[in-house]
């Protein structure tokens, strides 16, 4: 076995385990962790499929800025640990139920065909895509409008956050 | 990679944390003696020579001391908690080149750790990462001024990292690559000929952002709000007793040589001694001599740290958030943009 491949079950186990934990922890704050945990073994997943840049923005803006807001408000909020709520079968439980399902047959199916093909491809041309100086160029040339209108998006998004807060306090 | 390199690598990582643990040791001393200077006392001057001793002897008082973990705390987040603080500041130091290479044993060696191609933005996530050794701690020992100095920790370094990462993109589009070794190298050559091409000259308004935001994350005054001691009788980590709060402290000063290291890496011209091919020196006495100027660099940012904290009030939270978002924000955007316009016209 290559060091590649015991690096991607050690992030895959972690990635599992710490999204399994934060489902089922009661406490708000744990569940967080689990989240940023979560986040890391992404990373290292990026990292093993040497796109370092995403890597590293993964670990910047989620875990280091979004987490910290999302574990600031839970703190701020003062959370009590969840309690259970007693819910019976319902026709949405059955339907999501039978989605989720025949999604994972349709991944084992297209697993199944064709994996072979995929893991030959990846390692010369991912070195390649995944440094900051092939995002950037590619971002500022040829994926320049989605680039621009989502920025302007987000302008948006942040003025209409301020706006709605600041009613609130004249 | 061989024996020999797991070697070399394994006495980089010993050799930079030994001096980053003795470091912060004798930072805490010179804190000591340079506040005690400023205020007319003598400082502790009796274990050792001149008190030389003294940080260890505090080490030891730590060790043997009771470790109090309160009733109601929660034990896991408040055992990992100091852990991630010191983790992250060592961490940080593993990109920091303290040297130019050097040809040793028939090969070249870096004198750096780690040589990561994105080393400065590794420098912003791990930097965004730290935040969490404060914050968990102030949520896990149940306490309410442990708890708002872990708050108010988080909301300080949310501010403060935009402005912290904004300052770099000057430097960034000067050096035109994220290698801290590279930035360093960019800086080694001279404006006209006689000013060394340090980025301080070229960037002094990034400098100026970058070392305010740095004040701001490692929590040194004017902002260690998180652990204002009048307000919050110890901030987040009035709880800790022991070596968990010896870790605490160590990461504080680990924190505050980093970020000084950092500081002279990206704009003071990191491992460069200006003028000093004049003199024609062997190969490796130079590099022994700019490892040396380097560290004195690093020396003069940590006492310029101390020198502030004990000359400046502490700020008000909403001073605080009004500097980092309507000051340091602004100032952080037009450098990148003046910036980027002398290079469009330059070219």
């Amino acid at each position: 076995m290559t060091l590649e491949s015991i690096l991607f079950i050690v992030f895959a186990a972690v990635g599992l385990a710490s999204a399994l934990l934060l489902v089922t922890r009661r406490n708000p704050i744990i569940s967080a962790l689990y989240l940023i945990l979560n986040f890391f073994a992404l990373a290292g997943l990026y990292l093993t499929l040497h796109a370092q840049f995403i890597a590293v923005i993964q670990i910047l803006v989620y875990a280091g800025a979004i987490m910290v807001l999302f574990v600031f408000v839970i703190m701020l909020l003062n959370l009590r640990d969840e309690r259970s709520l007693r819910e019976g079968l319902s026709w949405k439980k059955v339907f999501a139920a039978g989605v989720s399902f025949g999604l994972l047959m349709e991944v084992i199916y297209i697993l199944m065909t064709s994996a072979s093909g995929m893991t030959e491809l990846l390692p010369a041309k991912a070195t390649e895509i995944g440094t900051v100086e092939a995002i950037g160029s590619r971002l500022f040339t040829r994926f320049l409008f989605p680039f621009e209108v989502t920025s302007v998006l987000l302008t948006a998004a942040i003025v209409g956050a301020i706006l709605l807060a600041k009613k609130k306090l004249d | 990679m061989d024996h020999i390199d797991i070697l070399i690598t394994l006495a980089k990582i010993v050799a930079a944390f030994a001096f980053l643990i003795l470091g912060a040791a004798m930072t805490v001393l010179l804190e000591r003696r340079v506040s005690a200077f400023i205020q007319n006392r003598i400082g502790p001057n009796r274990v050792g020579p001149g008190g030389l001793i003294q940080p260890f002897a505090d080490v030891a008082k730590l060790v043997m001391k009771e470790d109090i973990v309160p009733r109601s705390a929660n034990r896991f987040i408040h055992d990992m908690a100091p852990m991630i603080s010191i983790g992250v500041a060592l961490s940080t130091f593993a990109i920091v080149p303290f040297g130019n290479g050097i040809d040793i044993f028939g090969r070249h060696v870096k004198l750096m750790i780690a040589d990561v191609n994105i080393g400065m933005l590794y420098l912003l996530a791990l930097t965004s990462v730290g935040v969490y050794g404060i914050t968990l701690a102030g949520w896990s020992s149940n306490n309410k001024y442990s708890l708002l100095g872990g708050l108010r920790s988080s909301a300080q370094l949310i501010s403060y990292e935009l402005s912290m990462g904004l300052s770099l993109i000057g430097v960034l589009m000067i050096a035109g690559t994220l290698r801290l070794d590279e930035i360093v190298l960019r800086q080694t050559q001279y404006i006209g000929g006689i000013l060394p091409k340090w980025n301080i000259f070229l960037q002094p308004l990034g400098f100026i952002t970058f070392v305010i935001a740095s004040f701001a994350e490692t929590n040194r005054l004017p902002f260690d709000l998180p652990e204002a001691e009048p307000e919050l009788v110890g901030g987040y980590h009035t709880e800790y007793s022991g070596m968990k709060f010896g870790l605490f402290f160590l990461a504080e000063y680990a924190n505050m040589i980093t970020s000084s290291a950092i500081i002279t890496t990206l704009f003071l011209g990191g491992w460069d001694v200006p003028y000093i091919e004049g003199l024609g020196l062997a190969p490796l006495t130079l590099a022994l001599v700019q490892v040396g100027g380097f560290l004195v660099k690093v020396a003069l940012v940590v006492l310029f740290y101390i020198i502030v904290r004990w000359t400046i009030p502490r700020f008000r939270y909403d001073q605080l958030m009004n500097l980092g978002w309507k000051v340091m924000l602004p100032l952080a955007i037009a450098n990148a943009l003046g910036t980027g316009l002398v290079l469009l016209l330059i070219a």
